[in-house]
Order: structure tokens, then sequence, then C-alpha cells
């Protein structure tokens, strides 16, 4: 059996779920985020900054940059490893693809949680 | 050289009379749509990070995208993928349960979804204009 060592979760029933779950934590927080801006067509500071100091929300916010790592890296491999056929560009491209999955998600947290 | 198959059949190489199936357009666009919102995400995450910094930080995010017109079109062109990349995937989930996995439903899914993302394409262009 021929293993591949960079997906997900190194089987391809396992990637396809984390797909699915990640896209529908997504789907729920866009709609959230959508909902919240259209229902505050006035909103400043206090408003927005008073949503994010909600234990809730930065849990919410926390899951859902978690399942855009997941979802990201699911969905780039799958693309890079469909057009990318030279190994070494590929993980090249993969590796660039990783780090800033890792940015992203350090970056979140910093909002989150930063000052 | 060596043919892996018969020679004598017929080639059809005139690109005019070659065209992807609608599925398949919608297909590659949810993948582009992704590799955009990946890229796309360094504004989103700029946005979200210098609005929630301070009152003077949420203004300056209010006041680009209320005036700045690259910065409203980018925020369309995210909407636009993220919209159209949603709707797609939606679509996926109802292939997974089985909902229309037909020639016909394939077509017909893929209709609903270029129809369904151009409406909420506009409305997001509504929304930042």
């Amino acid at each position: 059996m021929v293993t591949n060592i960079t997906s997900f979760g190194r089987s391809g029933l396992s990637d396809w779920l984390m797909q699915r779950v990640s896209a529908v934590i997504l789907a729920v927080y866009t709609v959230f985020i959508v909902a919240f801006l259209l229902f505050n067509p006035d909103l400043d500071y206090y408003a927005w900054s008073g949503l994010f100091n909600q234990t809730w929300m930065r849990i919410f916010s926390l899951l859902a940059f978690v399942a855009l790592a997941a979802h990201a890296w699911i969905g780039l491999w799958t693309v890079t490893t469909d057009y990318l056929k030279s190994t070494r560009l590929r993980v090249g491209v993969q590796a660039v693809i990783i780090l800033g999955i890792f940015v992203y998600l350090v970056w979140g947290i910093q909002i989150l949680w930063g000052a | 050289m060596y043919k892996a198959v018969n020679s004598k059949r017929p080639v059809n190489l005139d690109l005019t009379t070659i065209h992807f199936p609608l599925p398949a357009l919608t297909s590659i666009a949810h993948r582009i749509t992704g590799v955009i919102l990946f890229v796309g995400l360094i504004f989103a995450f700029w946005a979200l990070g210098k609005s929630l910094s301070s009152p003077a930080g949420f203004d300056a995010v209010s006041d680009v995208l209320a005036n700045n017109f690259l910065a409203k079109f980018i925020a369309w062109g995210l909407l636009s993928a993220l919209a159209f990349h949603f709707v797609a995937g939606i679509k996926h989930l109802l292939m997974d349960v089985d909902i229309g996995v037909t020639l016909e439903g394939g077509v017909q899914k893929a209709q609903i979804t270029v129809v369904v993302s151009a409406v909420l394409i506009i409305l997001a262009g509504v929304w930042v204009w």
C-alpha cells in the first residue's frame, strides 16, 4: 500500500471527513459574521471589540481559525498534488503553504488574545 | 514509437468544438476561489486585527472600506470568491448525502450554483458600494 506522508490525516477518508467538518464550521462562522455586520450597520469600535472580548466569541473564532488551517491544507494539498507533478516544486510550494497557514493561525490567536 | 491506442481512431483536435461541461467549470472555479481566498485572507486578518486594535484602528478600516476604491474592489472580490466557494461547498455536501448524484442532477446543481452565487455576488457589490 502506498501511503501519502503529506496529506492531512494520512488517509483519504479522514481528509474527506475533516474537510467537511471544517467546511461546516467555517460556513457557520461566515454566516454569523456577515449577519452581525448586516444587522449592525452603524457598528462602532466598542460594539465590535465588545463582541470579540466575549469568551464564547474568542473560542468560536479560534475554532474557525483552526478549521481554516485544516480546510486550507486539505484543499491546497489536493490542488498542489493534482497540478504540480514535479516533486521538488510541489513539496516546495507545500512548505510555503504550511508556513502561511502557521502564520495565519498565530496571527489569528494574537488578534484574539493580543494587546 | 510506442502507441498505446489504435491510431485509426478518429481524433478531434478542433478546440472550438471541445468545451468543458458546466459541472467541470464550477469544479475548477471552486478550486480557484479557494486559492484566492487563502491568499486574500491577508486582507481579512489585517482588517480584523486593525479594527480590534483601537478606536483609531477601527476608524481607519471603516474609512478605507468607505472611501478607497481599491479596498472596496478587494473586499467585493473576496466576498464574491467566498460566496461562490460557499455555494459550491453546499453543492458538495448535498452530493455527499446522495442528493442529485445523476448526470442531469449534476448539471442542474451546477446551474443553480452559478445562479445563486451570481445573485450573492451582486448583493455583495451592493453591500460594499
